[in-house]
């Protein structure tokens, strides 16, 4: 089944809005939500996981944009800044979804974006800052 | 056989000299044996890219006119607070100081963004840093206050200057609490939800020199990208440890002084570092080139992770109340496997100290040596070792006289 992992972005105007239910009900899509922050009449968020029929996604992500909700791939959301990296390791038990490995025989850290399901949870750890969150 | 450091520079000189890294030395003398490897090898170098808070760096930040007398003053760069108890320009900044508006752990985790270490980094990276000072101005030092933009081009001096680096193994930090704590060894989940060590094992200095035969007081080095020098044994030198028969501490143990001229260093090889809930720090790249002066020497250097073991302790009440004892020993090829057995079951693991970047210093230095751009010195006096009697105390806790 075809899946797309998206962060979702509500003005404030949008945040009292049954989203997910009309993703569910008139789309017939699967909604796994993996983060979110939803506070009355603030900007608010969520990272969510799709799946379902692929005229059935297109159908329910034409309608996030046109409801006025700001999509963008998941993916975009936790950068790692290679240059900064120094390969510590000090990041890698913290990450829940081996989006962050070692190469255990160079000992080279690397980032798979499609893994990453920005908990946020490296940000703290990165004595260097070379993951961000980008909003 | 034995050779002098006088007959290795000459070697390196006529370029044949035969420099390896301290990973290269392990299969050369396991397959050779230390007696070839030694008439063989001239040079093993080291590498170690670790966090260490007793970094800073001093200025001569040039005279101004009409002159100021800094000295007894205040002097911040980028908002960092300097010691300024010296003379009229010279100042010392610290890779730990923070500017006075940094919440620190009020809000706690604080997440010390910017400190010392970082406007150290940025100074060898080529950018201006704010200066503001203020004196109470006397007859031959008039000037009350200055605020300027500086780079470290400027300065007449610029010094790094670490009081203690390159800790000869460390310990292996866990959580047995059940609450999350921040420590300098990073974030520790409860229940010893993880395990964090610093070192660079096999490559780092100390480790290949178990017994300071060869590395001491003028001993030249790899510093922060330029040529530096061990200036002394570092603070809280420890030799009087428990040791494997390898000669190599079980636990965190000799540590170096070391200094160099900042102008030659690169912000590669100097990061300021955060570690969220603790404070900031200055990571510092340092590679020692050993002398393989003898057998013994070449077997030292031959040392591999399996055989060098560290303390696990518990940094939610071992470490902060200085209570002995230990969770478990474990050795660095199980702590870079990525986890460890801790009672019975499995516990990941995290580096603080970069093993690429070790890699990285420990081959760079070779290079100089090949291409002759980096001699051998002969120290002025060896480092305190486990015959001197030296061991850290603790303060001592007594009544104030009021």
């Amino acid at each position: 089944m075809p899946k797309k992992r998206v962060v979702l972005t509500f003005p404030p105007s949008l945040v009292s809005q049954p989203v997910t239910y009309h993703l569910v009900k008139d789309y017939d899509l699967m909604v796994n939500i993996l983060r979110g922050v939803v506070t009355p009449n603030e900007e608010s968020g969520l990272v969510v996981e799709l799946s379902g029929a692929k005229h059935a996604l297109e159908g329910g992500m034409k309608y996030l944009s046109e409801t006025g909700i700001h999509v963008q791939p998941l993916g975009q959301d936790i950068k790692w800044h290679e240059d900064k990296c120094t390969h510590c390791t000090a990041c890698i038990p913290a990450c829940p979804t081996q989006a962050l490995t070692v190469d255990r025989e160079s000992m080279e850290v690397s980032f798979e974006k499609d893994k990453c399901i920005a908990c946020e949870l490296c940000i703290q750890i990165c004595p260097y800052r070379a993951l961000e969150i980008q909003f | 056989m034995s050779k002098t450091i006088q007959e290795i520079n000459e070697k390196i000189k006529k370029g044949s000299a035969v420099v390896v890294t301290a990973e290269e030395i392990i299969d050369i003398v396991r397959k050779k044996g230390a007696k070839k490897a030694a008439s063989e090898v001239d040079v093993v170098t080291t590498g170690t890219f670790g966090p260490m808070c007793s970094s800073g760096a001093y200025f001569n930040l040039g005279h101004t006119k009409p002159r100021i007398k800094i000295g007894g003053g205040t002097c911040t760069l980028n908002d960092v607070p300097c010691y300024t108890g010296f003379a009229a320009v010279d100042v010392i900044l610290g890779a730990t100081a923070m500017p006075d508006y940094d919440q620190r752990n009020s809000i706690y985790p604080g997440s010390f963004k910017y400190g010392g270490a970082h406007v150290i980094e940025e100074l060898v990276a080529g950018k201006a840093v704010k200066l503001s000072a203020t004196a109470y101005g006397t007859d031959c030092y008039p000037r009350k206050s200055v605020e300027t933009m500086v780079y470290l081009a400027d300065m007449n001096e610029a010094v790094l200057f670490d009081p203690r680096n390159c800790y000869q193994n460390y310990n292996v930090a866990v959580n047995c609490s059940d609450k999350v704590i921040y420590t300098y060894m990073g974030r520790l989940l409860p229940r010893i939800g993880n395990a964090n060590y610093c070192s660079a094992g096999q490559l780092s200095p100390l480790l290949n020199d178990p017994l300071y035969k060869t590395i001491g007081i003028g001993t030249r080095i790899f510093l922060g990208g330029g040529q530096g020098y061990v200036s002394w044994q570092g603070t809280q030198h420890n030799p009087n440890v428990k040791r494997s028969d390898n000669g190599v501490p079980r636990m965190g143990s000799g540590t170096l002084a070391v200094m160099g001229d900042l102008k030659q260093m690169s912000p590669e090889w100097l990061r300021g570092a955060s570690m969220t809930g603790y404070g900031v720090t200055l990571t510092v790249g340092i590679g020692v080139p050993i002398p393989i002066l003898n057998e013994e020497i070449v077997q030292y250097t031959a040392v591999r992770d399996e055989e060098i073991f560290a303390q696990v302790i518990d940094y939610s009440k071992n470490y902060p109340e200085v209570i002995p004892g230990s969770v478990a020993e474990v050795n660095y090829a199980q702590l870079k496997s990525g986890s460890i057995t801790l009672e019975g079951r499995q516990v990941p693991t995290g580096g603080l100290s970069s093993y690429v970047c070790a890699q990285k210093i420990a081959a760079t230095l070779k290079k100089w040596i090949v291409d002759k751009k980096f001699y051998l010195s002969e120290p002025a006096a060896l480092l305190p070792s486990v015959d001197s009697g030296i061991s850290v105390k603790l303060m001592a806790d007594r009544p104030v006289k009021k």
